[in-house]
Parts: C-alpha cells; sequence; structure tokens
C-alpha cells in the first residue's frame, strides 16, 4: 500500500516554480484545466520513500494571495477549501534567493493560514556570485518551520526538499503576522460571531472577489462576507489591505535583517549590460523584429521537408489501406474520409512545434517583458497595453491560450481591447490554410541572395496584417467604448536566464499534444460527417450516376480513367454535401470559390484547420480508389467547371487568403470570449464585425482582382 | 527634497514617503512599493515611457502616470 501525501507548489512569477515542478515530476504531470474555468492545472506524481508518493499540484505563479486575476484565485480557492481533493497536506513556497523580500510576502500569508508551509529558497547556487549569506537555522526560527536551499536548475537541493516535504507534520502552523493588529475593534466583532473560525481565512473571504461556491462551511462564509461590507466600505478595506501589507513587510524586514547579508559591492551584471541593447531605443525594436523574422523563416522554411514527408505518408498509407482491405463503405471511410482527414492536421505539427518553440524561448528567457516594456507606449496610444504583446504574440499560436493571458492586464478597458482584437492575429489554425494557398498561388522563387522567399514574405505579410488588423481595429475600439481607464500597469522585470531544455522541451511536447487532439477530435468527427455526405445521395441522380454520365458521354472516346473521373464528379455534386454547397454558392461566387470551398469555409466555423481537411475529403471522394495524389496536387488540378481555368488562382487565393485573415471562424475562441467578458455580447460583436470585414475584403479582392 | 518618482533621473535613488492609496495598485504595494523602501530610477523605455525601476531589490516597470503619484525624498 502505497500512501499519497498533496503537496502544493505555490510562489512569485520567475521564481523556478515549474523548474522545480519538472524535476520533481518529471514526465510524470499532466495538465488540465481547474472544473469549470480555463486556468491551467498541472498536477504530477513524485515518489518521495518507499511506500510515499506526493501528488503535487503546480499551483499558478502569484505575488500575493490578494488576487487580482482569474489565475490567483484558484490558488486562494484551493488553499481555503479543506474539501477540495486538492486541498495540500503541505505547501512548498517557492521563493528567489534573490528576491527574498517579496518572495516572503507570499509565504507569510499562506503560513497564516495554518497550512504546513516549507520554504524553498531557490537558485541557492547564485549566492556565491552574488555575495548573498543566508542563516539557514536563523531563518527557520524566524518563520517557524523549515528552510530548504535548492536549485531547479542546477538540480540541486531536490532531495532534501523531499525529505523536508516527508516530515511535513513535525512543522508548527504558527501565523507569523497577526492580522487583527490592523484593526481590533473590528476583528473583535469577527471573532465573537465566529469564535470557531480561522480570522484570517474570515478576512481573505471578505476582501477576495473569488467565488466561494465550494467552499466548506459555505453558508457562514457568504453571511460573513455580506454583513462585514455593512460594517465597512470598499475603500476602508483597500486601506486595511494597505496596512496589512505595510505590517508584513515590517516583519519580512525585521526577519531578514537578521539572516541576511549581501555584499553590495558587486560588479555590474548581465542584466544591466543586456538591457542596455535589449531596450534600446533603436536596437531594441530592430533586435525585436530580427526575432520575428526569424521566426516566420523557421515556420515557413525549414518545416517544409518533414512536412513534405507526412503529406507522402498520408497519402501513401490511404492507397495502402485501400489496395489490401476489400472494397466497400469501410474502407472508403477510412481511406477516404479518416485518413485524409487526420492527415490534414498531422502535417502541421512541425511548424506548430516550431512556434511553441520559439514563444517558450522567449517566455523562459525572460526577453518576452522586454518587449512588453518596449512596446507599452506605442501600445498605450491604441488603448492596448505594452501587456497585450504577450496576447497578441502568443495568438500567433493560439487565440485560447492569447485572450487567457490578458488576465494579467490590470486595466479593464485595456483587457477588453486585447481580448476583442486577439483573434485577428495569425493563429496556427489559419497556417494550415495559408500554407496551402500561398503554395498554389504564390509562385516560387527567392530575393535577398536566396535566404527569403517570396512565398515566406507573403506569410511574412499576412502575420503583419493581422497584427495591423488588430492594431487598427484597438486603435477604432479604445475611440467608441465607452469605458474609462486607469491606465495601471505593474510588470516584474526579470532576471535573464538561459532557457533550460527540459522546460522548453516539456512545454512544446504539451502544447503540440493539446493541439492536435483538441483539433484532431473536431476534425474527425468532421471528416467522418463529411464523407458521409459526400458518398451518399438522394434521387436518381446520384444513385444512377455511372449509367447517366456513361449515356451522356456515349459518343465522346473517354478513356476509362477519364470517364470514372466524370462519374465521380456527378456523383459529388448530387450527393448531400453537393446539395448543400449548391445552396451556398450564391454567397461565395461573387468571392471567386466553388461551391467545394463553400463547404469548407462552412465547415471552418467550427475550426479554420478544418478546411484542409474538407477539401482534402471532397477531393479524395472525388479522386476515387485509385488516386494516390497528395492534398496539394489535388487542389491544384481542380478546375472552375463555369469560369475555366483552376479554382485556386491568383484573385480567388488572395481572395480566400484575406476570408481566412479575418473572419472570426473558431468557436473555441467564441466559449472563452463569452467567459472571461461574463456574458455573449462581445462574443457576438466580434463574431459579426469580423465576418462582416472578412466579407466584404474578400469581395473587394476578388472583383478588383480578377 | 521631495519628488516623484517620474522625476528621477537614470541612476538616482530615493526614499519612498507616500502616496495616494487609490491611484496606486495593490499589486504595486506588494511587490515592494511602501514607504521606507528604497527606489533606483534603472532607465526609461524609449519615448520615456514607461519607466524601469528597482524597488526594494525588485526589478519592475510602471508607466510614468502611476509614477507621478508616489512622492519620494532624493538621496544625497
Amino acid at each position: 500500500m502505497v500512501n499519497s501525501i498533496n503537496v502544493a507548489l505555490i510562489g512569485n512569477p520567475n521564481t523556478g516554480k515549474t523548474s522545480l515542478f519538472n524535476r520533481l515530476t518529471g514526465l510524470n504531470q499532466k495538465v488540465g484545466n481547474y472544473p469549470g474555468i480555463t486556468v491551467e492545472k498541472k498536477e504530477g506524481i513524485c515518489k518521495l520513500d518507499r511506500g510515499l508518493k506526493a501528488h503535487i499540484l503546480d499551483l499558478p505563479g502569484t505575488y500575493s494571495l490578494n488576487s487580482s486575476s482569474l489565475d490567483e484565485s484558484v490558488v486562494i480557492e484551493t488553499l481555503l477549501n479543506k474539501n477540495d481533493k486538492d486541498y495540500p497536506d503541505v505547501a512548498v513556497v517557492v521563493a528567489d534567493v534573490e528576491n527574498l523580500k517579496r518572495n516572503l510576502l507570499l509565504f507569510t500569508q499562506i503560513k497564516d493560514l495554518q497550512i504546513p508551509t516549507i520554504l524553498a529558497v531557490n537558485m541557492a547556487d547564485r549566492m556565491d556570485r552574488k555575495a548573498i549569506f543566508l542563516d539557514i537555522e536563523l531563518l527557520e526560527k524566524e518563520l517557524k518551520t523549515k528552510v530548504v536551499l535548492i536549485s531547479s536548475r542546477k538540480n540541486q537541493g531536490i532531495d532534501d526538499l523531499k525529505k523536508a516535504i516527508i516530515n511535513f507534520k513535525n512543522y508548527s502552523v504558527e501565523a507569523c503576522v497577526d492580522v487583527t493588529s490592523i484593526d481590533k475593534p473590528y476583528f473583535d466583532r469577527f471573532k465573537k460571531t465566529y469564535p470557531d473560525q480561522l480570522i484570517y481565512k474570515l478576512w481573505l473571504v471578505i476582501t477576495q472577489d473569488v467565488n466561494f461556491g465550494k467552499i466548506d462551511d459555505q453558508r457562514d462564509l457568504e453571511k460573513v462576507k455580506t454583513k462585514s461590507f455593512e460594517i465597512k466600505s470598499k475603500t476602508e478595506l483597500k486601506k486595511m489591505q494597505h496596512r496589512e501589507t505595510v505590517l508584513r513587510y515590517q516583519f519580512i524586514n525585521n526577519t531578514l535583517n537578521k539572516v541576511l547579508k549581501i555584499d553590495v559591492a558587486k560588479a555590474k551584471d548581465l542584466r544591466s549590460r543586456l538591457d542596455r541593447i535589449l531596450i534600446h531605443k533603436v536596437w531594441g525594436y530592430l533586435i525585436f523584429f530580427s526575432i520575428l523574422l526569424l521566426i516566420f523563416q523557421a515556420i515557413y522554411d525549414w518545416s517544409g521537408v518533414p512536412m513534405d514527408f507526412i503529406d507522402e505518408s498520408f497519402a501513401s498509407l490511404s492507397a495502402w489501406v485501400n489496395s489490401i482491405l476489400p472494397s466497400g463503405p469501410f474502407t472508403s471511410l477510412l481511406a477516404e474520409g479518416v485518413i485524409p482527414g487526420l492527415g490534414g492536421i498531422v502535417i502541421f505539427i512541425p511548424q506548430i512545434a516550431f512556434l511553441f518553440l520559439f514563444i517558450a524561448i522567449l517566455e523562459e528567457s525572460g526577453y518576452m517583458s522586454r518587449v512588453v516594456f518596449l512596446m507599452d507606449h506605442i501600445m498605450k496610444k491604441f488603448g492596448l497595453s505594452g501587456k497585450s504583446v504577450v496576447p497578441l504574440v502568443s495568438g500567433t499560436a493560439c487565440a485560447i491560450p492569447a485572450v487567457m493571458a490578458t488576465r494579467n492586464i490590470e486595466d479593464w478597458k485595456e483587457r477588453l481591447i486585447t481580448i476583442l482584437v486577439v483573434p485577428f492575429t495569425t493563429c496556427s489554425a489559419r497556417l494550415p490554410v495559408y500554407l496551402i494557398i500561398v503554395a498554389l498561388v504564390i509562385p516560387e522563387g527567392t530575393i535577398a541572395g536566396g535566404f527569403l522567399s517570396y512565398q515566406a514574405l507573403t506569410l511574412m505579410g499576412l502575420y503583419l496584417l493581422g497584427f495591423g488588423t488588430a492594431i487598427f481595429s484597438a486603435w477604432v475600439l479604445n475611440k467608441v467604448l465607452p469605458i474609462k481607464r486607469k491606465a495601471f500597469f505593474v510588470m516584474e522585470m526579470p532576471a535573464y536566464k538561459i532557457p533550460l531544455f527540459k522546460n522548453v522541451v516539456i512545454t512544446v511536447v504539451e502544447k503540440t499534444k493539446s493541439f492536435v487532439f483538441g483539433a484532431g477530435k473536431i476534425i474527425l468527427a468532421i471528416s467522418v460527417i463529411l464523407w458521409a455526405l459526400a458518398s451518399y445521395g438522394p434521387g436518381n441522380e446520384f444513385s444512377n450516376a455511372e449509367q447517366i454520365v456513361t449515356e451522356q458521354y456515349a459518343n465522346q472516346s473517354l478513356t476509362e480513367e477519364e470517364l470514372e473521373q466524370k462519374i465521380n464528379s456527378h456523383k459529388l455534386e448530387y450527393s448531400f454535401i453537393g446539395y448543400i454547397g449548391k445552396a451556398i454558392e450564391p454567397a461565395v461566387r461573387p468571392l471567386g470559390y466553388d461551391w467545394k470551398i463553400g463547404i469548407a469555409i462552412v465547415s471552418s466555423f467550427a475550426a479554420r484547420e478544418v478546411f484542409v481537411g474538407t477539401l482534402a475529403t471532397i477531393y479524395s471522394v472525388q479522386g476515387g480508389e485509385e488516386d494516390e495524389a497528395t492534398i496539394k496536387e489535388r487542389m491544384a488540378a481542380e478546375q472552375n467547371p463555369i469560369l475555366g481555368g483552376p479554382v485556386f488562382n491568383f484573385a480567388s487565393g488572395i481572395s480566400l487568403l484575406l476570408f481566412y485573415a479575418f473572419a472570426m471562424q473558431c468557436m473555441s475562441t467564441l466559449a472563452i470570449v463569452k467567459r472571461e467578458t461574463n456574458g455573449w455580447k462581445w462574443p457576438a460583436v466580434q463574431f459579426v464585425g469580423m465576418t462582416i470585414i472578412a466579407y466584404v475584403a474578400a469581395l473587394g479582392a476578388y472583383q478588383i482582382l480578377d | 527634497m521631495s519628488i516623484t518618482i517620474s522625476q528621477l533621473k537614470r541612476g538616482q535613488s530615493a526614499t519612498i514617503k507616500d502616496f495616494d492609496v487609490d491611484s496606486v495598485p495593490l499589486k504595486l504595494l506588494e511587490m515592494g512599493c511602501l514607504p521606507g523602501n528604497t527606489v533606483r530610477m534603472m532607465q526609461s523605455a524609449p519615448f520615456q515611457d514607461p519607466i524601469y525601476l528597482n524597488i526594494n531589490d525588485t526589478h519592475l516597470a510602471i508607466r510614468r502616470e502611476t509614477a507621478q503619484k508616489i512622492i519620494v525624498d532624493l538621496h544625497g
């Protein structure tokens, strides 16, 4: 029998908490969501001893228990609810040795909740270089708990920490600070009404705007909340929180004066030297844009080889399935529905992995904060915050985490505008559509000594278009939205770090996996539905297609192959999907599309990347069993039956690119926006507005270019 | 001499004296922006905003409009 204890990892952002989590759990972790909300929940298992394992929960990074965002609310909800299955037996507060003063604020708050709390002082390997001396024994005495020196980067002290966790029952849960001293009479009234409750816990319930729906003794606490507000106004409460913070810092300063010595005569460090260049008024911007250019070049050019390989593999897999299985509906479903549909998603793994790789490196190294710093002034002019840069950049991976990444923007108006415009940035789901269409309609060839290709430049142009539209819409929204701006902005500038290989790999693997499986499910389902709709049809025209077509072309000498293709096209035209497509056609013809693209666009409203899979399925059904072409070859071969010439020409291609650049075709994003803005109003505005812009832009482009 | 953080020049240090509770977010206090603590101006962003400070050994960035609300005593 193996016993299990709950361990919560808590700490400020940039303390190496996630590295420690990775050290403790290795790949033995899973990332999910907290029920009902979209905050990422990271859990893992760590074997402590024979017969004892720890269930480790990596709580979102926070500076204090006074929550100002959804991520931070999760921390306090978990710590206040004794009945929660994640309620920790022991909390490990991770602190950066160079920043102990600030990190201890959170520590004192956790300790005051009467949870056994271990202090893990991280980055201890830097102490010598920074001339930091820490009296651990005395610190343990002052904080009345266990203190462990660790270095998650150098893998030092991890075993000591595990031993400390095993002994969690031995640590005192005495509070560090007596909060009642900030207003004795007020808290005395509390004590009288709720003699059994921990006062600090009640205080948090009162001051935090958190959903306490699932907390134990819930009714009591709700009463506390309503009653107390009658006594104190919000401003008074804020002043009390202010006093509480001062009180905590007094305790911390007293403690650290006794135990911490720093030799101030240290040489100028890496930080100031790098900052001088990276946030320089010229070099700073140049470096940032060079990095962006490098990312696009990598996504477009470097991932070409693995992508071609995947494309060809899926095409031959389909042919192989057709050749070994007896023909029938099942084989057809597999070879023409499921495999091409899946191929349409697997093919983009190399690019998505590259994108997440770069974003992970920029975040890990501390460079992203410099970008925020550099861009804040410019972004402010458009009604955004410098912090909007992170959502806008990570929006190039996916709008969903990007919308969630707006949570640390303090100002509601800046945050709302960021949420509304983020879906304009080119997310990875647009990439499949862009890549295939760019490859079809933009000529090959290079400039700048062969380093930059026209196609890569077009792609960069599309990214800039998305970004530009986002910025421009933000400017318009800032003018029209009647919300007052407070313009608060507080951001830590973390120390520079060389990204840890392990952390980056874990991020890339996790994010790519969730993209592929998340999108994969939708795509698979849609592929199967499409296959069925395209393989069956009502009435005579479908069931007797063979006879009708043979008679129609009886006097022309067609080869067997040509005849079969005509039959397949005829069938498709009179299948269920053909009828649906024809109904849509009048709306999409002015944009230069045929009914098949119309179907692909409609199904992309579930998720954009479905576009390629849809066309792959439709063309594959049409191509029949012996066809071994790749998706791209099939699209290039497709002819427009009415206007003649290829369906994907320059005019219709540009029109499609613009449509996908602007349209709001992602149900998951709309769902997240609804959650983050508490209602359907803003997602509705987003959906209608973006779709109108997309239609008008595509229409204009096609009519001018054609 | 009492000035605001916004008036500090690059490399100058000062002691925080006072500020208007309503125009300074709690998060800034929690990061160490409290009366008695030392603040040092590290650098301004291009266009002079935001500013990059070292408050109480924490490196952080705030906007000038917030910095104008925090009164400090210049060192030296």
